[in-house]
Protein backbone atom coordinates (compact mmCIF):
# COMPACT_ATOMS: atom_id res chain seq x y z
CA UNK A 1 0.00 0.00 0.00
CA UNK A 2 2.74 2.42 1.02
CA UNK A 3 4.79 1.16 -1.92
CA UNK A 4 1.93 1.82 -4.33
CA UNK A 5 1.33 5.31 -2.90
CA UNK A 6 5.01 6.26 -2.95
CA UNK A 7 5.42 4.89 -6.46
CA UNK A 8 2.39 6.84 -7.67
CA UNK A 9 3.66 10.09 -6.12
CA UNK A 10 7.09 9.75 -7.70
CA UNK A 11 5.63 8.55 -11.01
CA UNK A 12 3.42 11.64 -11.18
CA UNK A 13 6.40 13.90 -10.63
CA UNK A 14 8.51 12.07 -13.19
CA UNK A 15 5.74 12.02 -15.76
CA UNK A 16 5.01 15.71 -15.31
CA UNK A 17 8.70 16.39 -16.03
CA UNK A 18 8.27 14.62 -19.39
CA UNK A 19 5.09 16.51 -20.24
CA UNK A 20 6.74 19.83 -19.38
CA UNK A 21 9.53 19.27 -21.83
CA UNK A 22 8.23 19.96 -25.35
CA UNK A 23 11.49 18.71 -26.88
CA UNK A 24 11.04 15.29 -25.33
CA UNK A 25 7.50 15.04 -26.57
CA UNK A 26 8.41 15.94 -30.15
CA UNK A 27 11.43 13.63 -30.16
CA UNK A 28 9.38 10.85 -28.61
CA UNK A 29 6.83 11.05 -31.40
CA UNK A 30 9.18 11.65 -34.32
CA UNK A 31 11.72 8.94 -33.51
CA UNK A 32 9.38 5.99 -34.02
CA UNK A 33 8.20 7.52 -37.30
CA UNK A 34 11.75 7.44 -38.65
CA UNK A 35 11.85 3.68 -38.33
CA UNK A 36 8.49 3.28 -39.93
CA UNK A 37 8.85 5.57 -42.92
CA UNK A 38 12.60 5.75 -43.56
CA UNK A 39 13.51 2.13 -42.90
CA UNK A 40 10.29 0.15 -43.32
CA UNK A 41 9.97 0.50 -47.14
CA UNK A 42 13.62 -0.53 -47.57
CA UNK A 43 13.31 -3.60 -45.40
CA UNK A 44 10.07 -4.61 -47.06
CA UNK A 45 11.77 -4.67 -50.47
CA UNK A 46 14.81 -6.50 -49.08
CA UNK A 47 12.68 -9.19 -47.47
CA UNK A 48 10.53 -9.60 -50.56
CA UNK A 49 13.63 -9.93 -52.74
CA UNK A 50 14.99 -12.68 -50.50
CA UNK A 51 11.76 -14.64 -50.58
CA UNK A 52 11.51 -14.34 -54.38
CA UNK A 53 8.47 -12.15 -54.13
CA UNK A 54 6.40 -14.66 -52.11
CA UNK A 55 6.30 -12.39 -49.08
CA UNK A 56 3.25 -10.14 -49.01
CA UNK A 57 3.35 -6.59 -47.71
CA UNK A 58 1.47 -7.74 -44.63
CA UNK A 59 4.03 -10.49 -43.96
CA UNK A 60 6.85 -8.00 -44.23
CA UNK A 61 5.30 -5.66 -41.69
CA UNK A 62 4.50 -8.52 -39.33
CA UNK A 63 8.20 -9.29 -39.40
CA UNK A 64 9.40 -5.73 -39.34
CA UNK A 65 7.12 -4.00 -36.80
CA UNK A 66 7.76 -6.30 -33.81
CA UNK A 67 11.51 -6.00 -34.47
CA UNK A 68 11.32 -2.23 -34.56
CA UNK A 69 9.25 -2.20 -31.37
CA UNK A 70 11.83 -4.30 -29.52
CA UNK A 71 14.62 -2.13 -30.82
CA UNK A 72 12.78 0.98 -29.69
CA UNK A 73 12.18 -0.63 -26.28
CA UNK A 74 15.91 -1.28 -25.95
CA UNK A 75 17.12 2.12 -27.07
CA UNK A 76 14.44 4.24 -25.45
CA UNK A 77 15.09 2.77 -22.02
CA UNK A 78 18.75 1.85 -22.08
CA UNK A 79 19.91 5.46 -21.70
CA UNK A 80 17.47 6.72 -19.05
CA UNK A 81 20.31 6.65 -16.51
CA UNK A 82 21.52 9.95 -17.92
CA UNK A 83 18.53 11.76 -16.48
CA UNK A 84 19.26 10.19 -13.12
CA UNK A 85 22.80 11.55 -13.11
CA UNK A 86 21.51 15.09 -13.52
CA UNK A 87 19.03 14.41 -10.70
CA UNK A 88 21.91 13.21 -8.53
CA UNK A 89 23.72 16.44 -9.26
CA UNK A 90 20.65 18.54 -8.46
CA UNK A 91 20.39 16.83 -5.07
CA UNK A 92 16.86 15.51 -5.54
CA UNK A 93 17.94 11.89 -5.05
CA UNK A 94 19.57 12.69 -1.74
CA UNK A 95 16.56 14.71 -0.66
CA UNK A 96 14.29 11.76 -1.40
CA UNK A 97 16.61 9.31 0.32
CA UNK A 98 16.33 11.07 3.69
CA UNK A 99 12.54 10.77 3.57
CA UNK A 100 10.94 7.48 4.65
CA UNK A 101 9.85 6.87 1.05
CA UNK A 102 10.19 3.29 -0.19
CA UNK A 103 13.49 2.70 -2.00
CA UNK A 104 11.71 0.41 -4.46
CA UNK A 105 9.29 3.26 -5.20
CA UNK A 106 12.24 5.53 -6.02
CA UNK A 107 13.07 3.07 -8.78
CA UNK A 108 9.55 2.13 -9.89
CA UNK A 109 8.31 5.73 -10.05
CA UNK A 110 10.98 6.36 -12.66
CA UNK A 111 10.89 3.02 -14.47
CA UNK A 112 7.12 3.07 -14.84
CA UNK A 113 7.37 6.51 -16.39
CA UNK A 114 9.79 4.96 -18.90
CA UNK A 115 7.43 2.03 -19.52
CA UNK A 116 4.43 4.30 -20.09
CA UNK A 117 6.23 6.60 -22.52
CA UNK A 118 7.59 3.58 -24.40
CA UNK A 119 4.18 1.92 -24.70
CA UNK A 120 2.78 5.16 -26.05
CA UNK A 121 5.45 5.21 -28.76
CA UNK A 122 4.87 1.53 -29.53
CA UNK A 123 1.13 2.08 -29.85
CA UNK A 124 1.82 4.92 -32.25
CA UNK A 125 3.97 2.73 -34.49
CA UNK A 126 1.52 -0.15 -34.39
CA UNK A 127 -1.48 1.99 -35.28
CA UNK A 128 0.34 3.77 -38.09
CA UNK A 129 1.44 0.42 -39.50
CA UNK A 130 -2.10 -0.80 -39.99
CA UNK A 131 -2.75 1.24 -43.16
CA UNK A 132 0.63 0.01 -44.43
CA UNK A 133 -0.52 -3.57 -44.25
CA UNK A 134 0.02 -4.76 -40.68
CA UNK A 135 -2.62 -7.15 -39.43
CA UNK A 136 -2.97 -8.97 -36.12
CA UNK A 137 -5.30 -9.89 -33.25
CA UNK A 138 -5.68 -7.33 -30.46
CA UNK A 139 -5.11 -9.91 -27.71
CA UNK A 140 -1.86 -11.11 -29.25
CA UNK A 141 -0.62 -7.58 -29.74
CA UNK A 142 -1.42 -6.67 -26.14
CA UNK A 143 0.61 -9.68 -25.01
CA UNK A 144 3.45 -8.46 -27.21
CA UNK A 145 3.13 -5.09 -25.48
CA UNK A 146 3.48 -6.84 -22.12
CA UNK A 147 6.73 -8.27 -23.43
CA UNK A 148 7.86 -4.79 -24.44
CA UNK A 149 6.91 -3.44 -21.01
CA UNK A 150 9.11 -6.10 -19.39
CA UNK A 151 12.04 -5.11 -21.60
CA UNK A 152 11.54 -1.45 -20.70
CA UNK A 153 11.28 -2.15 -16.98
CA UNK A 154 14.34 -4.37 -17.02
CA UNK A 155 16.57 -2.06 -19.05
CA UNK A 156 15.56 1.15 -17.31
CA UNK A 157 16.26 -0.50 -13.93
CA UNK A 158 19.67 -1.61 -15.13
CA UNK A 159 20.38 1.82 -16.55
CA UNK A 160 19.49 3.49 -13.24
CA UNK A 161 21.54 1.01 -11.23
CA UNK A 162 24.59 1.54 -13.43
CA UNK A 163 24.11 5.33 -13.32
CA UNK A 164 24.06 5.21 -9.50
CA UNK A 165 27.33 3.27 -9.59
CA UNK A 166 29.17 5.39 -12.16
CA UNK A 167 27.73 8.83 -11.37
CA UNK A 168 29.15 10.41 -14.49
CA UNK A 169 27.84 10.82 -18.01
CA UNK A 170 31.36 10.44 -19.34
CA UNK A 171 31.61 6.91 -17.99
CA UNK A 172 27.99 5.94 -18.66
CA UNK A 173 27.85 6.72 -22.39
CA UNK A 174 30.67 4.44 -23.61
CA UNK A 175 29.60 1.64 -21.27
CA UNK A 176 26.00 1.64 -22.48
CA UNK A 177 27.06 1.81 -26.11
CA UNK A 178 29.51 -1.05 -25.71
CA UNK A 179 26.82 -3.24 -24.20
CA UNK A 180 23.97 -2.00 -26.37
CA UNK A 181 25.38 -2.55 -29.83
CA UNK A 182 26.06 -6.32 -29.57
CA UNK A 183 22.67 -6.77 -27.92
CA UNK A 184 21.07 -5.14 -30.94
CA UNK A 185 23.13 -6.97 -33.54
CA UNK A 186 22.55 -10.35 -31.91
CA UNK A 187 18.82 -9.95 -31.51
CA UNK A 188 17.82 -10.60 -35.11
CA UNK A 189 15.89 -7.38 -35.10
CA UNK A 190 16.98 -6.06 -38.46
CA UNK A 191 17.41 -9.36 -40.29
CA UNK A 192 16.39 -12.84 -39.15
CA UNK A 193 19.25 -14.78 -37.56
CA UNK A 194 18.48 -17.75 -39.82
CA UNK A 195 20.95 -16.14 -42.24
CA UNK A 196 23.68 -16.12 -39.57
CA UNK A 197 26.46 -18.75 -39.31
CA UNK A 198 25.99 -21.37 -36.60
CA UNK A 199 28.34 -19.92 -34.02
CA UNK A 200 26.55 -16.58 -34.27
CA UNK A 201 23.16 -18.24 -33.89
CA UNK A 202 24.43 -20.09 -30.82
CA UNK A 203 25.75 -16.87 -29.30
CA UNK A 204 22.42 -15.16 -29.96
CA UNK A 205 20.65 -17.85 -27.89
CA UNK A 206 22.22 -16.20 -24.83
CA UNK A 207 20.74 -12.84 -25.79
CA UNK A 208 17.39 -12.44 -24.03
CA UNK A 209 16.33 -9.87 -26.61
CA UNK A 210 16.72 -12.37 -29.39
CA UNK A 211 14.10 -14.46 -27.57
CA UNK A 212 11.98 -11.35 -27.12
CA UNK A 213 12.08 -10.61 -30.85
CA UNK A 214 11.10 -14.18 -31.71
CA UNK A 215 8.28 -14.07 -29.16
CA UNK A 216 6.99 -10.73 -30.40
CA UNK A 217 7.11 -11.90 -34.03
CA UNK A 218 5.16 -15.04 -33.18
CA UNK A 219 2.52 -12.89 -31.49
CA UNK A 220 2.24 -10.46 -34.40
CA UNK A 221 1.91 -13.47 -36.69
CA UNK A 222 -1.05 -14.73 -34.67
CA UNK A 223 0.75 -17.70 -33.06
CA UNK A 224 0.40 -17.14 -29.29
CA UNK A 225 0.96 -20.90 -28.84
CA UNK A 226 4.47 -20.71 -30.30
CA UNK A 227 6.96 -21.86 -27.58
CA UNK A 228 9.00 -18.71 -28.19
CA UNK A 229 6.15 -16.72 -26.66
CA UNK A 230 6.10 -18.31 -23.22
CA UNK A 231 9.86 -18.79 -23.22
CA UNK A 232 10.49 -15.12 -23.91
CA UNK A 233 7.96 -14.05 -21.27
CA UNK A 234 9.56 -16.31 -18.64
CA UNK A 235 13.14 -15.31 -19.49
CA UNK A 236 12.33 -11.61 -19.44
CA UNK A 237 10.24 -11.84 -16.26
CA UNK A 238 13.12 -13.46 -14.38
CA UNK A 239 15.70 -10.99 -15.69
CA UNK A 240 13.40 -8.06 -14.98
CA UNK A 241 12.90 -9.21 -11.40
CA UNK A 242 16.66 -9.50 -10.87
CA UNK A 243 17.29 -6.07 -12.39
CA UNK A 244 14.60 -4.41 -10.28
CA UNK A 245 15.95 -5.96 -7.08
CA UNK A 246 19.48 -4.89 -7.92
CA UNK A 247 18.46 -1.35 -8.84
CA UNK A 248 16.25 -0.88 -5.77
CA UNK A 249 19.18 -1.96 -3.60
CA UNK A 250 21.36 0.59 -5.37
CA UNK A 251 18.85 3.32 -4.51
CA UNK A 252 18.93 2.21 -0.88
CA UNK A 253 22.69 2.09 -0.67
CA UNK A 254 24.01 4.72 -3.03
CA UNK A 255 26.84 6.46 -1.21
CA UNK A 256 27.98 10.07 -1.56
CA UNK B 1 19.13 14.64 24.38
CA UNK B 2 18.21 15.08 20.73
CA UNK B 3 21.40 13.46 19.47
CA UNK B 4 23.89 11.28 21.31
CA UNK B 5 26.78 9.58 19.59
CA UNK B 6 29.66 7.50 20.86
CA UNK B 7 32.79 6.76 18.87
CA UNK B 8 31.14 7.30 15.48
CA UNK B 9 33.55 6.33 12.71
CA UNK B 10 33.65 6.34 8.93
CA UNK B 11 36.42 5.69 6.42
CA UNK B 12 36.31 5.86 2.65
CA UNK B 13 38.35 3.85 0.22
CA UNK B 14 39.88 5.97 -2.49
CA UNK B 15 42.45 5.24 -5.14
CA UNK B 16 45.16 6.63 -2.88
CA UNK B 17 44.18 4.33 0.02
CA UNK B 18 41.82 4.55 2.97
CA UNK B 19 40.79 7.94 4.28
CA UNK B 20 39.56 8.09 7.87
CA UNK B 21 36.98 10.82 7.38
CA UNK B 22 35.49 10.58 10.87
CA UNK B 23 37.44 8.92 13.65
CA UNK B 24 35.48 8.46 16.82
CA UNK B 25 33.11 11.36 17.31
CA UNK B 26 31.21 11.75 20.59
CA UNK B 27 28.41 14.28 20.55
CA UNK B 28 25.53 15.37 22.72
CA UNK B 29 23.01 17.79 21.25
CA UNK B 30 20.30 19.07 23.59
CA UNK B 31 16.65 19.62 22.66
CA UNK B 32 15.89 23.02 21.17
CA UNK B 33 19.41 24.32 20.67
CA UNK B 34 21.29 25.51 17.62
CA UNK B 35 24.29 23.25 17.54
CA UNK B 36 27.13 24.15 15.21
CA UNK B 37 29.82 22.02 13.72
CA UNK B 38 32.76 24.31 12.99
CA UNK B 39 35.79 23.23 11.04
CA UNK B 40 37.72 23.62 7.82
CA UNK B 41 36.70 21.85 4.60
CA UNK B 42 37.52 18.16 4.82
CA UNK B 43 37.30 18.07 8.63
CA UNK B 44 34.58 15.41 8.51
CA UNK B 45 31.60 17.64 9.27
CA UNK B 46 29.49 16.68 6.27
CA UNK B 47 30.33 12.98 6.65
CA UNK B 48 29.19 13.04 10.28
CA UNK B 49 26.01 14.86 9.29
CA UNK B 50 25.29 12.37 6.51
CA UNK B 51 25.73 9.47 8.90
CA UNK B 52 23.31 11.02 11.39
CA UNK B 53 20.83 11.64 8.55
CA UNK B 54 20.95 7.91 7.53
CA UNK B 55 22.53 8.69 4.16
CA UNK B 56 25.68 6.70 4.83
CA UNK B 57 26.25 3.85 7.23
CA UNK B 58 28.79 4.35 10.01
CA UNK B 59 31.68 1.88 10.15
CA UNK B 60 31.56 1.88 13.92
CA UNK B 61 30.08 3.54 16.98
CA UNK B 62 26.57 4.16 18.23
CA UNK B 63 24.11 6.98 17.78
CA UNK B 64 20.63 7.91 18.89
CA UNK B 65 18.90 10.58 16.83
CA UNK B 66 15.61 12.11 18.02
CA UNK B 67 15.10 9.09 20.25
CA UNK B 68 15.57 6.47 17.52
CA UNK B 69 18.56 4.18 17.16
CA UNK B 70 20.51 5.06 14.04
CA UNK B 71 21.78 1.57 13.28
CA UNK B 72 18.75 -0.52 14.14
CA UNK B 73 15.96 1.80 13.10
CA UNK B 74 17.06 4.21 10.35
CA UNK B 75 13.47 4.33 9.04
CA UNK B 76 12.26 5.87 12.29
CA UNK B 77 15.18 8.32 12.28
CA UNK B 78 14.13 9.43 8.76
CA UNK B 79 10.57 10.07 9.92
CA UNK B 80 11.79 12.32 12.75
CA UNK B 81 14.52 14.37 11.09
CA UNK B 82 14.85 16.90 8.31
CA UNK B 83 17.99 17.24 6.25
CA UNK B 84 19.10 20.07 4.00
CA UNK B 85 22.09 19.21 1.85
CA UNK B 86 24.81 21.62 0.85
CA UNK B 87 24.27 21.64 -2.90
CA UNK B 88 20.53 22.19 -3.26
CA UNK B 89 17.67 19.77 -3.65
CA UNK B 90 15.14 20.92 -6.24
CA UNK B 91 14.17 20.01 -9.80
CA UNK B 92 14.74 22.97 -12.12
CA UNK B 93 11.45 22.67 -13.97
CA UNK B 94 9.22 22.47 -10.90
CA UNK B 95 7.87 25.25 -8.67
CA UNK B 96 8.50 25.65 -4.94
CA UNK B 97 4.84 24.95 -4.23
CA UNK B 98 4.88 21.66 -6.14
CA UNK B 99 8.12 20.66 -4.45
CA UNK B 100 6.77 21.36 -0.97
CA UNK B 101 3.53 19.48 -1.58
CA UNK B 102 5.38 16.44 -2.94
CA UNK B 103 7.87 16.51 -0.08
CA UNK B 104 5.09 16.59 2.52
CA UNK B 105 3.30 13.75 0.74
CA UNK B 106 6.47 11.65 0.72
CA UNK B 107 6.25 11.75 4.51
CA UNK B 108 2.79 10.23 4.30
CA UNK B 109 0.84 13.47 4.75
CA UNK B 110 -2.52 13.67 2.94
CA UNK B 111 -3.08 15.98 -0.02
CA UNK B 112 -5.19 18.66 1.68
CA UNK B 113 -2.93 18.85 4.73
CA UNK B 114 0.14 18.94 2.49
CA UNK B 115 -1.29 21.95 0.65
CA UNK B 116 -2.09 23.73 3.93
CA UNK B 117 1.41 23.15 5.26
CA UNK B 118 2.92 24.25 1.98
CA UNK B 119 1.10 27.58 2.14
CA UNK B 120 2.23 28.04 5.74
CA UNK B 121 5.85 27.29 4.84
CA UNK B 122 5.71 29.59 1.79
CA UNK B 123 4.47 32.42 4.01
CA UNK B 124 6.95 31.75 6.79
CA UNK B 125 9.92 31.68 4.44
CA UNK B 126 8.64 34.62 2.37
CA UNK B 127 8.41 32.55 -0.79
CA UNK B 128 4.79 33.24 -1.64
CA UNK B 129 5.47 35.86 -4.34
CA UNK B 130 7.23 33.40 -6.62
CA UNK B 131 5.88 30.11 -5.27
CA UNK B 132 4.48 29.10 -8.64
CA UNK B 133 7.52 29.95 -10.73
CA UNK B 134 10.01 27.26 -11.73
CA UNK B 135 12.84 26.75 -9.25
CA UNK B 136 15.44 27.46 -11.91
CA UNK B 137 14.35 31.11 -11.93
CA UNK B 138 15.15 31.64 -8.22
CA UNK B 139 18.12 33.48 -6.80
CA UNK B 140 20.66 31.64 -4.62
CA UNK B 141 19.10 32.93 -1.42
CA UNK B 142 15.56 32.05 -2.54
CA UNK B 143 16.64 28.52 -3.51
CA UNK B 144 18.31 28.05 -0.17
CA UNK B 145 15.11 29.08 1.61
CA UNK B 146 13.14 26.58 -0.48
CA UNK B 147 15.68 23.90 0.50
CA UNK B 148 15.23 24.67 4.19
CA UNK B 149 11.43 24.81 3.84
CA UNK B 150 11.58 21.34 2.22
CA UNK B 151 13.61 20.13 5.20
CA UNK B 152 11.01 21.18 7.77
CA UNK B 153 7.70 20.65 5.92
CA UNK B 154 6.97 17.48 7.91
CA UNK B 155 7.66 19.28 11.20
CA UNK B 156 10.69 17.26 12.29
CA UNK B 157 12.09 17.43 15.81
CA UNK B 158 15.53 18.19 14.46
CA UNK B 159 16.82 19.58 11.18
CA UNK B 160 20.32 19.18 9.81
CA UNK B 161 21.61 22.10 7.75
CA UNK B 162 24.82 21.46 5.85
CA UNK B 163 26.56 24.82 5.35
CA UNK B 164 23.29 26.73 5.06
CA UNK B 165 24.90 30.04 4.12
CA UNK B 166 27.82 29.01 1.92
CA UNK B 167 27.75 30.98 -1.32
CA UNK B 168 25.10 33.45 -0.16
CA UNK B 169 25.49 37.22 -0.30
CA UNK B 170 25.59 39.04 3.08
CA UNK B 171 21.92 40.01 2.96
CA UNK B 172 20.68 36.49 2.18
CA UNK B 173 23.01 35.22 4.84
CA UNK B 174 21.48 37.49 7.50
CA UNK B 175 18.05 36.43 6.28
CA UNK B 176 19.00 32.75 6.68
CA UNK B 177 20.25 33.36 10.23
CA UNK B 178 16.87 34.85 11.08
CA UNK B 179 15.10 31.80 9.63
CA UNK B 180 17.30 29.47 11.68
CA UNK B 181 16.63 31.39 14.88
CA UNK B 182 12.91 31.44 14.14
CA UNK B 183 12.91 27.67 13.76
CA UNK B 184 14.77 27.29 17.06
CA UNK B 185 12.21 29.57 18.73
CA UNK B 186 9.47 27.30 17.38
CA UNK B 187 11.13 24.42 19.22
CA UNK B 188 13.06 22.75 16.40
CA UNK B 189 16.57 21.60 17.25
CA UNK B 190 19.07 22.77 14.63
CA UNK B 191 22.29 20.97 13.81
CA UNK B 192 24.34 22.93 11.30
CA UNK B 193 27.82 22.85 9.87
CA UNK B 194 29.79 25.90 8.96
CA UNK B 195 33.29 27.00 8.23
CA UNK B 196 32.49 30.61 9.06
CA UNK B 197 33.73 31.72 12.48
CA UNK B 198 31.29 34.60 12.75
CA UNK B 199 28.38 32.32 11.91
CA UNK B 200 29.33 29.83 14.61
CA UNK B 201 29.83 32.68 17.07
CA UNK B 202 26.69 34.66 16.35
CA UNK B 203 24.19 31.93 15.51
CA UNK B 204 25.04 28.83 17.53
CA UNK B 205 24.12 28.13 21.13
CA UNK B 206 26.79 25.49 21.32
CA UNK B 207 29.54 24.39 18.96
CA UNK B 208 31.88 21.51 18.34
CA UNK B 209 35.13 22.31 16.64
CA UNK B 210 36.13 19.55 14.27
CA UNK B 211 39.48 18.97 12.67
CA UNK B 212 40.92 15.95 10.91
CA UNK B 213 37.87 13.79 11.64
CA UNK B 214 37.89 14.47 15.37
CA UNK B 215 36.15 16.85 17.75
CA UNK B 216 38.87 19.01 19.25
CA UNK B 217 36.70 21.27 21.43
CA UNK B 218 33.07 21.56 22.46
CA UNK B 219 31.04 24.11 24.37
CA UNK B 220 29.25 27.43 24.04
CA UNK B 221 31.18 29.98 22.00
CA UNK B 222 31.57 32.02 25.21
CA UNK B 223 32.94 29.09 27.23
CA UNK B 224 35.38 28.15 24.51
CA UNK B 225 36.68 31.67 24.29
CA UNK B 226 36.91 31.91 28.08
CA UNK B 227 38.92 28.69 28.11
CA UNK B 228 41.57 30.56 26.19
CA UNK B 229 41.14 33.26 28.90
CA UNK B 230 42.80 36.59 29.05
CA UNK B 231 43.47 38.71 26.01
CA UNK B 232 45.14 38.41 22.66
CA UNK B 233 47.77 40.91 21.62
CA UNK B 234 48.85 40.98 17.99
CA UNK B 235 52.16 42.69 17.31
CA UNK B 236 52.83 43.56 13.70
CA UNK B 237 56.43 43.24 12.52
CA UNK B 238 58.43 42.07 9.55
CA UNK B 239 58.92 38.32 9.21
CA UNK B 240 62.68 38.41 9.86
CA UNK B 241 62.40 39.48 13.50
CA UNK B 242 59.37 37.41 14.50
CA UNK B 243 61.44 34.58 15.96
CA UNK B 244 63.63 36.93 17.95
CA UNK B 245 60.59 38.78 19.33
CA UNK B 246 58.96 35.53 20.38
CA UNK B 247 62.17 34.49 22.13
CA UNK B 248 62.11 37.70 24.14
CA UNK B 249 58.39 37.65 24.92
CA UNK B 250 58.18 33.95 25.81
CA UNK B 251 60.50 34.68 28.78
CA UNK B 252 58.07 37.25 30.22
CA UNK B 253 55.87 36.16 33.17
CA UNK B 254 52.59 37.50 31.68
CA UNK B 255 52.94 35.48 28.44
CA UNK B 256 50.84 32.31 28.33
CA UNK B 257 51.97 31.36 24.86
CA UNK B 258 52.80 32.94 21.55
CA UNK B 259 52.18 32.11 17.89
CA UNK B 260 53.84 33.34 14.74
CA UNK B 261 51.20 34.70 12.36
CA UNK B 262 51.31 36.55 9.05
CA UNK B 263 53.50 39.60 9.52
CA UNK B 264 53.80 39.37 13.28
CA UNK B 265 53.36 37.63 16.59
CA UNK B 266 50.17 36.72 18.37
CA UNK B 267 50.51 36.69 22.12
CA UNK B 268 48.05 35.20 24.61
CA UNK B 269 48.29 37.07 27.89
CA UNK B 270 46.42 37.29 31.22
CA UNK B 271 45.59 40.97 31.02
CA UNK B 272 46.35 42.85 27.84
CA UNK B 273 46.07 46.43 29.06
CA UNK B 274 48.65 46.06 31.83
CA UNK B 275 51.10 43.87 29.95
CA UNK B 276 51.43 45.99 26.81
CA UNK B 277 53.76 48.57 28.43
CA UNK B 278 56.02 45.76 29.73
CA UNK B 279 55.95 44.14 26.34
CA UNK B 280 57.05 47.31 24.55
CA UNK B 281 59.84 47.88 27.05
CA UNK B 282 61.23 44.35 26.71
CA UNK B 283 61.11 44.58 22.93
CA UNK B 284 62.77 47.99 23.03
CA UNK B 285 65.64 46.57 25.12
CA UNK B 286 66.06 43.87 22.48
CA UNK B 287 66.06 46.52 19.76
CA UNK B 288 62.72 45.52 18.27
CA UNK B 289 60.09 48.06 17.38
CA UNK B 290 56.69 46.64 16.40
CA UNK B 291 54.98 48.29 13.44
CA UNK B 292 51.54 47.95 15.01
CA UNK B 293 49.94 46.71 18.16
CA UNK B 294 46.41 45.43 18.58
CA UNK B 295 44.55 44.17 21.64
CA UNK B 296 41.43 42.02 21.34
CA UNK B 297 39.35 39.44 23.12
CA UNK B 298 39.95 35.84 21.97
CA UNK B 299 37.86 34.83 18.96
CA UNK B 300 36.82 31.34 17.92
CA UNK B 301 39.73 31.44 15.53
CA UNK B 302 42.02 31.78 18.56
CA UNK B 303 40.27 28.76 20.05
CA UNK B 304 40.83 26.85 16.82
CA UNK B 305 44.45 27.94 16.72
CA UNK B 306 45.00 26.94 20.33
CA UNK B 307 43.47 23.49 19.75
CA UNK B 308 44.95 22.64 16.38
CA UNK B 309 48.01 24.83 16.00
CA UNK B 310 46.56 26.24 12.76
CA UNK B 311 44.35 29.14 11.96
CA UNK B 312 40.95 28.31 10.52
CA UNK B 313 41.37 31.22 8.12
CA UNK B 314 44.44 29.61 6.61
CA UNK B 315 43.05 26.10 6.25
Amino acid sequence: MKLARDTWLLFQRQFSLVLRNPVWIVVGIIQPLYYLFLFGPLLKKALQAQSNGELSSSDAYRFFVPGVLVQLAIFATFFVGFALISELRAGVIERTRVTPVSRLAMLLGRSLRDVVTLLFQCALITVLSIPLGLTGRLGDILLAFALLALIALMLSSLSYAVALKLRSEDALAPLLNTVGVPILLLSGILLPLTYAPHWLQNTAKFNPFSWAVDGARALFNGNPGDPNVWKSLVILSVLTLLSVVWAARSFAKSVR
Amino acid sequence: MMIETTALRKSFKTRGGTVDAVRGVDLAVADGEIFGFLGPNGAGKTTTLRMLATLIEPDGGEATVAGADLRNDPGEVRRRIGYVAQGGSTWDEVSAREELVLQARLYGIGKAEAQRRTQRALDAFQLTDFADRKCKTYSGGQRRRVDVALGIIHEPKIVFLDEPTTGLDPQSRAHMWDEVRRLRDEGVTIFLTTHYLDEADALCDRISIMDGGEVVAEGTPEDLKREISGDVVTLGMSGGIVDKAREVLDREPYTRWSEAVDDGVRLYVEAGATSIPHMLRSLDVAGIEPASIELHRPSLDDVFLAKTGRSLRES
